[in-house]
């Protein structure tokens, strides 16, 4: 009975998880280049959320995403690609993506989710379509424009400002990555949460430990992330960024009066582990030769979620 | 000349009466950007973001997403200079209500060089979806928010405090992309902003009785920079065009004008006076004004060397066309800097 029920969030999060990975990984060979670390570290913090701990309202944008429309202004609202995470209302919660460079992780995970057609994920990174590399506010998934760090935070500190004026009772929750902790603004942001109490917002952090030049601790060390954290007034849950149980249970866990934080340690090659002797250069993954393209064609070919090991 | 102070201070919490969206954010500049008296009338309006503009400029952008329109409260200077990719992406790419309230524009402020917002006008007008607003005395202050309240997108007002001149009628309220005609004539144009227009006003004044004949208009709409009253003023002048503004002479007014004149094929001389390519440091702003030239002499030079006249204008002669007034400046406060 309940534990039926109990299971089915669980296996239905692993199966959007495994999705995200293998769209990924086939848009890597595909275009022979693609953010696929990201893909793989972020995948089961992607499908928790979405498929168990926000509150979201149906998508009321097309499922297959426009071409490019333009910039904001008169004719054209900001924030479009936020469309696809439902509308705003008071009671639902919103969700906002913070590192851009995940975009084809949002993208992998609401064609999983059923938010976006698997066809506009062919879309991706191709001139005249809004489904580009590195989102803006009009790609599918995003309402803001991040591409450069550490700004969303502060932003949703403003959305969820604005939401305790009207007052809502949603949740405002934050995807970020760990390299953005080393933005000076992501500091001035969570002082500002906690000053004015901010515990409507939720921020879920990816912390892979990379960033472009290699690993974090090698490049600018940002630990102990919790103390950190911690000393600015926030709320910490530290959890394996690859336990969908883990990972729905610490949404919870925040106190009232403070912003929540949710540090999700993970693995840069989680599900691939081919992508093992890349590391740390797991940026952006490009294949050398036709002989490793097709390594990674037979992973993918015999990819199965029944046999593949999760959590 | 009427002196008025704290214009900017009663008419924003007037402004904001019948206006529940309009919110406040002040930079740790409280008393010194005049909302005290908003935070103490509307303190449910008025939120502190301390010092950290970069916070402040993307909160902002989320808050004016919930339909709140923000004016923010801080120096010019540290309005766009450290939050500049802040006021890009979070506040102007997605066309934000949000207004940008920046006082001591230019060389206004003893604070020195860290206070002095010199080239704001240079790196905003090439910002997408900015509009630009600069006003020049207290009718401007009462109604530049009239005019930058419903403008759909982000605002840039060069704010000036305390104690300011008021140069026109206070029934002659600011027109957004119109300036102001100040006096017609044949020789000379000169386009002066901000507090030059109350300097340029001691200038023509006296060129005047020396049989210099001047059009001159105060702009305060700076981008977008296409008021036709501007472009024919351009068209008219024997000898040439005059800009003058509290702003490096590069990338502001006399820049906008400039590209206005080449894109409409005016071919005639064109003068700018403002702070030359320069850093500036820490003085009073009327030492300053006279150092870099921002003064009613720097136009009389300017003039006679142009017209390749001396007049025998002295410091003495302008000083009597103050009418009757203690120059304003003099008496700034030095406030919280």
């Amino acid at each position: 009975m309940n534990n039926n029920s109990q299971a089915s969030w669980q296996e239905e999060a692993q199966r959007v998880a495994f999705g995200i990975r293998k769209q990924v990984l086939e848009l890597t060979i595909e275009r022979n280049g693609c953010y696929l670390s990201q893909a793989l570290s972020s995948a089961e913090i992607l499908a928790t959320l979405y498929t168990k701990v926000m509150n979201l309202g149906p998508s009321i944008a097309p499922m297959l995403p426009p071409p490019y429309e333009g910039v904001p202004g008169p004719d054209i609202p900001a924030g479009s690609g936020g469309l696809y995470h439902g509308e705003h209302a008071p009671h639902l919660d919103r969700f906002l993506i913070s590192p851009a460079h995940y975009a084809v992780a949002i993208y992998a995970a609401l064609v999983e989710v059923g938010r976006m057609d698997r066809a506009g994920l062919k879309q991706f990174n191709i001139d005249g379509y809004s489904v580009e590399m590195i989102g803006a506010e009009h790609s599918p998934g995003f309402e803001l424009t991040t591409g450069s760090f550490g700004q969303a935070v502060s932003q949703a500190g403003g959305i969820a400002m604005g939401r305790r004026l009207k007052g809502h009772t949603g949740r405002t929750f934050v995807f970020m990555s760990d390299g953005e902790l080393e933005e000076g603004q992501t500091w001035e942001a969570v002082q500002a949460l906690a000053f004015y109490k901010m515990d409507s917002v939720i921020v879920y952090v990816d912390v892979n430990g990379q960033q472009v030049d290699g690993l974090t601790k090698d490049i600018m060390n940002i630990e102990p992330i919790n103390s950190r954290l911690l000393g600015f007034g926030a709320t910490v849950s530290v959890v394996d960024g690859h336990d969908v149980d883990a990972l729905a249970k610490a949404a919870d866990e925040g106190e009232p009066g403070k912003p929540h934080f949710v540090l999700c340690y993970t693995d840069t090659a989680k599900g691939i582990p081919l992508l093992e002797e890349r590391k740390p250069k797991l940026h952006y993954v490009r294949f050398k030769d036709e002989a490793e393209m097709a390594i990674y064609q037979k992973f993918l070919d015999e990819m199965s979620f029944e046999t593949m090991e999760v959590a | 000349m009427e002196i008025c102070n704290n214009v900017h201070s009663t008419n924003l919490v007037e402004f904001a009466k019948d206006r529940p969206e309009l919110v406040v954010f002040s930079g740790d500049l409280t008393g010194s950007t005049e909302i005290s008296l908003f935070r103490d009338t509307y303190p449910d309006r008025f939120f502190s973001l301390g010092m950290a503009e970069q916070n402040m400029l993307s909160w902002a952008g989320g808050l004016a997403r919930e339909g709140y329109v923000p004016y923010l409260h801080t120096f010019a200077v540290f309005m766009y200079r450290r939050p500049y990719d802040q006021l890009a992406m979070s506040v102007a790419y997605p066309n934000q209500k949000v207004r940008l309230v920046g006082f001591l524009p230019g060389i206004m402020t003893p604070g020195g060089v860290t206070h002095q917002a010199i080239e704001d006008l240079a790196v905003l007008r090439g910002m997408p979806n900015m509009t630009i607003l600069e006003v020049g005395d207290a009718t401007d202050i009462e109604s530049v928010l009239d005019i930058a309240h419903p403008i759909d997108g982000p605002v840039y007002i060069r704010m000036l405090r305390k104690t300011v001149p008021r140069l026109f009628p206070a029934t002659e309220r600011m027109v957004f992309n119109q300036a102001r005609i100040l006096s017609q004539g044949t020789d000379l144009t000169l386009i002066s902003t901000g507090i030059c227009t109350e300097e340029s006003m001691r200038a023509t004044e006296i060129l005047k009785r020396k049989g210099v004949s001047i059009t001159h208009l105060h702009v305060s709409t700076i981008k977008p920079f296409s008021d036709p009253t501007v472009l024919e003023a351009l068209t008219k002048p024997k000898y040439g065009v005059i800009t003058m503004e509290n702003h490096n002479i590069i990338g502001g007014v006399g820049t906008a004008v400039a590209e206005m004149m080449a894109e409409n094929g005016i071919g005639k001389k064109l003068y700018r006076i403002g702070i030359p390519d320069t850093w500036a440091h820490g003085a009073e702003a009327r030492y300053l004004m006279r150092e870099y030239g921002l003064d009613a002499i720097a136009i009389v030079r300017k003039v006679e060397e142009i017209l390749g006249t001396e007049f025998g204008i002295s410091e003495d002669d302008l000083t009597a066309v103050r009418l009757e007034e203690a120059f304003s400046l003099s008496v700034e406060q030095l406030e919280a800097l």
